[in-house]
């Protein structure tokens, strides 16, 4: 160990850069990565960087190996981490689910670009958001997060680091290409000023252990592989013990409690920006690269005596209904820019109900919006 | 003048790639022998992007663009309906980088080459992930520069042998190429296009962006590659009989490291060690050969 994992100080870098330096900065040891674009950038970081802080980078065959060896490193005691785009994101399914049931502790972010398929490998997307909730199969809850500049890129790789030790899951980056290959100024603070949650290890004796069964917040303790536990860490649905258990009494409290550490949790979870709510008669919702657009339609709402203002999501999951359902009872409307054709705005529809409109403001990808185009949407909810 | 005829014959569609690519070159020749009753299918990679951005096409006949892991599988299913529907003549290609071979690809190759799907499969090796700008396969050769495999931490493993996992299948055919030797890659691309089965074509592909070697040199260092015995050329039948193809003159290695960025890393006995393994490596095929001659 000879480089400094911090680097503190102030940087002129990309969200991909910045998005590695978060992880290293939040005691990330172990990368294992695959080439794709908008996100190689976060490996190349991590190929430079890891060997020289002590950690592994491990460039793998595919996206299935690189997902896999994260929930691997997370049980021989690393925080690990990878990074891809919408191809990769596709076949690391898979393994989100086993990290989700086997409650494995890992980062995984995603770059996104324009799809379905290969689509617009270098052009921006927000068209895994769905994918991100619902895209392993099975039912789960899953925390993911949108960073909206390279400086949250790096603060989000930190809060995405936490949230998965402290509620054992695999966290998602959501990012999209415009904020992975934009550069902007980054501030690292110092290293003792980086708040980070430690692994929730047992403080039971190995007879005594159970490793599945939750503490009051509904989270199991962990413990590394290779300490004296002897366990018994699966796919298939279990019990405490953490043996197979092939029938609906395991099942049922199982997969419950998999969603319900979120759900109920979520207050403690839920991270958005409120801008000019107060008066508001109508509210955009964004997140991610769209969220800058937007704001700037809102600044010029706001400079012609429209009272718009602005939620941005920062967890997009779990998704902040309270704050939604909240809003939904006192404005007109709701306006929903995001590069796709809609889906965080079926969120908002789910939430706000029938009781007022949610416009989505579609775009397929390739380019963010023309800010016209959302201006366009909140005057006909105005009228 | 049919569009094959018309593209075939003329340079006057061009190509997207970077001057002095090789895989172009490779593909050019490779269609010119196997005609117009062939269908490409090619993944995600440099292939895709520099050939199919109309009209910068150089490939007159279809093409099936597919994920990055699913060349073969892809391919098989071609192979399945045209044969279903009588066209059993027409030649299924495959064409797939490195990284799309070596590494993502690997499952679904080795299972058509068990299944010994009728399939030719070429894979333009440039020893990277060049598309994505330069990162480590395991076709990269030891001692390598990529972005992933960084100064200080070059890459220590050598290349994965594919001519050796394609044999332990015992594929029909298999066999390398290289742009450099052209009547010896069109022999070899006639013969694999006669025959039926699993076939595959390890075809040597300059990247002078990814090699930090001078576009013109292109040429020069598939050359070196054959002569300082980095990559002989040889076929392999049914998984068993060796046959080398062109005599190297066995030039010392440091002959074609020393003209790309790529190896300038390297140390005096990283490079002895290089020398060592071309040496051994052709050593090798020379016993293959002679065994089965003396058989």
């Amino acid at each position: 160990m000879s480089e400094q994992a911090v680097l503190t100080g102030e940087h002129f870098m990309t969200g991909d850069e910045a998005a590695a330096e978060g992880g290293l900065a939040a005691g990330c040891r172990f990368f294992g990565g695959y080439p794709i674009t908008p996100a190689t950038e976060v490996t190349e970081v991590m190929a430079k960087r890891l060997p020289g802080v002590g950690g592994v980078f491990i460039q793998m065959e595919d996206e299935m190996a690189s997902m896999n060896t994260l929930l691997g490193a997370a049980w021989g005691g690393m925080k690990s981490m990878t990074s891809t785009s919408g191809p990769g994101f596709s076949l690391m399914m898979e393994n989100l689910g086993l990290g989700i049931i086997t409650e494995t502790p890992c980062v995984l972010v995603n770059v996104q670009r324009g799809g379905p398929s290969t689509g617009l490998p270098t052009l921006v997307g927000q068209q895994d958001m769905m994918q991100a909730k619902w895209g392993s199969h099975g039912d789960y809850e899953i925390i993911a997060l949108a960073p909206s500049s390279p400086q949250e890129a790096f603060d989000f790789t930190i809060h995405a680091f936490n949230f998965s030790e402290q509620y054992r899951l695999p966290v998602l980056l959501m990012m999209d290409e415009s904020v992975g290959h934009m550069f902007e100024k980054v501030v690292i603070p110092k290293a003792e000023d980086i708040k980070l949650v430690p692994r929730r290890i047992t403080k039971d004796k190995p007879a005594d252990y159970l490793p599945f069964k939750p503490d009051d917040d509904l989270v199991p303790p962990m413990i590394e592989f290779g300490e004296g536990y002897r366990v018994h860490i699966t796919g298939l649905t279990h019990d405490e013990k953490g043996y197979p258990v092939i029938n609906a009494e395991a099942q049922q409290p199982l997969v419950r409690r998999l969603c319900e550490k979120i759900t109920k949790n979520a207050d403690k979870i839920y991270m958005y920006d409120e801008r000019e709510l107060d008066d508001a008669e109508v509210v955009v919702i964004s997140y991610g690269i769209t969220a800058r657009i937007a704001q700037q339609v809102v600044n010029e709402c706001r400079a012609e005596g429209k009272k718009v203002g602005h939620l941005r999501l920062i967890t997009c999951w779990p998704f902040p209904e309270p704050i939604v359902r909240k809003l939904a009872d006192r404005i007109k409307g709701f306006v929903v820019p995001e590069i796709n054709l809609g889906q965080m705005s079926l969120e908002v529809e789910r939430v706000a109900g029938r009781g007022i409109p949610t416009i989505c403001v579609p775009n397929a990808g390739g380019e963010v919006h023309n800010p016209e185009d959302i201006h366009a949407v909140i005057r006909e909810v105005l009228k | 003048m049919t569009d094959y005829e018309f593209c075939a014959g003329h340079d006057l569609y061009g190509h997207m790639a970077c001057p002095g690519c090789g895989e172009k070159i490779l593909l050019r020749h490779v269609l010119d022998v196997l005609g117009p009753e062939t269908i490409i299918v090619c993944p995600a990679g440099c292939g895709a992007v520099t050939d199919g951005i109309f009209p910068h096409s150089i490939a007159p006949v279809p093409f099936l663009h597919v994920p990055f892991g699913a060349t073969a599988s892809a391919a098989a299913g071609i192979r399945a309906g045209l044969d279903m529907s009588g066209r059993e003549e027409v030649t299924v290609l495959a064409w797939a980088g490195d990284g799309a071979t070596f590494d993502i690809g690997m499952g679904p190759l080795s299972a058509i080459a068990e299944r010994n799907e009728n399939i030719l499969y070429c894979c333009y090796d440039n020893e990277a992930y060049m598309n994505t700008g330069v990162q480590r396969s395991s076709a990269t050769p030891v001692g390598s520069w990529t972005t992933t495999t960084p100064r200080g931490h070059l890459k220590t493993e050598p290349k994965k042998n594919i001519g050796a996992i394609m044999a332990a299948h015992r594929i029909p055919y298999f066999a390398t190429c290289s742009p450099a030797f052209l009547d010896d890659l069109k022999m070899k691309v006639t013969r694999a296009g006669k025959m039926k089965g699993m076939r595959f074509l390890h075809l040597f592909s300059p990247c002078p962006p990814g090699w930090k070697s001078d576009p013109r040199d292109g040429i020069t260092l598939s050359r070196l590659a054959v002569e300082c015995n980095i990559f002989p050329l040889y076929e392999i039948l049914d998984g068993e009989k060796y046959r080398l193809t062109h005599r190297s003159q066995g030039l010392p290695v440091a002959e074609y490291l020393h003209k790309q960025g790529r190896f300038r890393y390297l140390s005096d006995t990283e490079k002895k060690i290089i020398q060592t393994d071309a040496d051994q490596f052709y050593g090798l095929l020379v016993s293959r050969q002679d065994r089965e001659k003396n058989r």
